[in-house]
């Protein structure tokens, strides 16, 4: 039994079903009866095309209940609606599923749950592992999910509901098709990807599969960008922790330890999308980890470059921790009293503002502010892992001036 | 996303406004208190932000290492500068605004004469969540 491909066809089936006008919770119960025939009947007798089996079967399984169902207007409605027999189209459907989990009433937790649920096929207790709540906790914020946005209709582009039947009742039109709904599905998936806890599930490589297969159902160049993006984040990963969990700072990251393979993969991903010559956050983003990744050694990062890519990415977002990374980056470029300049336009209560400023600080060869600003970021930072990183700095600094 | 500890403290904390010890409430007002952390904490599971939460008792022990071979010691030197938490509750939100919204709801905990005790808690962000891309 191919688990893998049961896992990879269950959106597809489900969204199909969902696209045929069942609503969400009824879809998810005809397809997981569906998976536990397919597990009892295919190792005897495997179906020719899987998908098309499980469509066929779940979506008897869904009449079969509806059927059981006391609205019988409603059902006899939704049993008129059947299409007619013929092959099993795929991507669209699936698309629909990322952008209803990804709709804009849902917070942005429930957003990356409902997606890891519906679009990943992830079960509702490993959601919850990942996450370290109580499956109850999560099983909570699904439904409630789930509850939002059914009813909520589709945009035609993507497949419109049935035009509804007299009594029926009215479908929220959808607003699926306006560009801002592909930027709210990344920023979902980069969600995902940042959580990064790795339990029985890999957050960071579930979101990576599923932006990949976001990026071959539609042709968007930020879709590519973000995929770009995460593999070549990705491709580092292994070399930026120590064994004992402690952070590797770029500079001193191992690059034998780096995965070229996907190093390779994101460039050309974004060399293709680059050469739509439609720029977004994504691809910036990703265009300066290239720049990193590609270095052989840190001393010969191209640093000036990378500010470039951070002047593009400070003016398609306007954010301010573009702009501090980007004091990093002229720190580097054109020497530490550059960075500080940088440094000092921007708001001090930034996250990592006091970090940076003790790196560059030490960079000029003031240790004694350098330790102190370490000290007072350690204080400050949002996990531990960063937080051990900056008092060992402080550490490192406060020895080496009373030696 | 991301999980906040709230911390009831029975001292250590600024005195609440409302500050009537427990023992000279009525026992209504008491159960209309106890009722009040219940509902709160079934309302978060309903909404899917509720991780744990259990309430501790009042006595507790201050205790250190007090070299090899002697017992260790307890209590002490500075018994009075002791803090002792009555209770805790995680939470896992979707902001920070959002826990210290809760935390203020959970302060308004009836007490007596039926009032909101406007007792302090204490919000701490959990540590240890690390992000994937921090470099």
């Amino acid at each position: 039994m191919d688990e893998a491909l049961l896992r990879s066809l269950t959106p597809s089936v489900l969204a199909l079903l969902v696209r045929r006008g069942a609503d969400f919770a009824a879809a998810e119960d005809a397809v997981q009866d569906a998976l536990v025939e397919a597990v009892r009947v295919w190792p005897a007798d495997p179906p020719r095309d899987p998908k098309g089996w499980l469509v066929t079967v779940a979506w008897r399984r869904f009449l079969d209940a509806t059927r059981a169902d006391t609205a019988r207007r409603r059902r006899e409605a939704l049993v008129d609606e059947e299409p007619a027999p013929g092959p099993v189209a795929a991507v669209d459907d699936t698309l629909q599923l990322y952008f209803l989990c990804a709709h804009p009433s849902l917070t942005p937790s429930s957003a990356v749950a409902l997606t890891l649920r519906a679009v990943g096929g992830l079960t509702t207790r490993q959601i919850a592992q990942a996450y370290l709540v109580p499956e109850a906790t999560m099983a909570q914020r699904i439904s409630r999910a789930k509850r939002t946005v059914s009813g909520v209709g589709v945009s035609p582009a993507l497949g419109a509901p049935p035009d509804r039947r007299p009594g029926e009742k009215p479908r929220a039109r959808g607003r699926f098709d306006q560009p801002g709904d592909v930027a709210t599905v990344l920023r979902v998936l980069y969600l995902v990807f940042n959580e990064g806890y790795s339990g029985d599930i890999d957050l960071a490589a579930e979101a990576t599969r599923l932006t990949r297969q976001l990026a071959a159902a539609i042709d968007h160049p930020e879709v590519a960008g973000l995929l770009a993006l995460m593999l070549l984040h990705h491709a580092r990963r292994a070399a930026r922790t120590a064994p004992d969990g402690s952070l590797v700072p770029l500079a001193e990251q191992d690059r034998g330890r780096w995965d070229t393979e996907s190093i390779a993969e994101g460039i050309e991903i974004l060399q293709t999308a680059l050469a739509r010559d439609r720029l977004g956050e994504f691809q910036a983003q990703a265009a300066i980890a290239a720049l990193h990744a590609d270095a052989p050694t840190a001393e010969e990062t191209d640093w000036v470059q990378i500010v470039e890519w951070y002047d593009e990415l400070a003016r398609l977002t306007d954010s301010p921790v573009v702009r501090l990374n980007r004091a990093v980056a002229v720190g580097e470029a054109d020497g530490p009293r550059a960075g500080l300049a940088a440094l000092a336009a921007l708001d001090d209560s930034l996250p990592r503002h006091t970090a940076v400023a003790a790196y560059l600080h030490e960079r000029d060869g003031d240790l004694a502010t350098a330790a102190q600003l370490y000290a007072e970021a350690a204080q400050k930072a949002p996990n531990l892992a960063e937080r051990d990183h900056l008092t060992r700095q402080a550490a490192r600094l406060n020895a080496r001036r009373s030696r | 996303m991301a999980k906040y500890l709230l911390l009831k403290h029975y001292r250590g904390a600024p005195a609440a406004v409302n500050d009537v010890p427990m023992d000279q409430w009525t026992p209504e007002e008491i159960s209309a208190h106890v009722q009040y952390m219940q509902d709160f904490a079934s309302r978060l599971e309903g909404t899917g932000e509720f991780v744990d939460g259990q309430a501790l008792a009042p006595e507790g022990r201050w205790v250190r290492y007090d070299g090899e071979g002697r017992p260790p010691v307890t209590d002490g030197p500075f018994a009075e500068t002791k803090d002792l938490i009555a209770g805790w509750m995680v939470i896992d939100v979707d902001s920070y605004e959002r826990a210290v919204e809760l935390a203020g709801e959970l302060s308004a905990a009836p007490g007596a004469g039926g009032k909101p005790i406007h007792e302090w808690l204490e919000v701490r962000p959990f540590l240890g969540m690390q992000c994937t891309v921090t470099e």
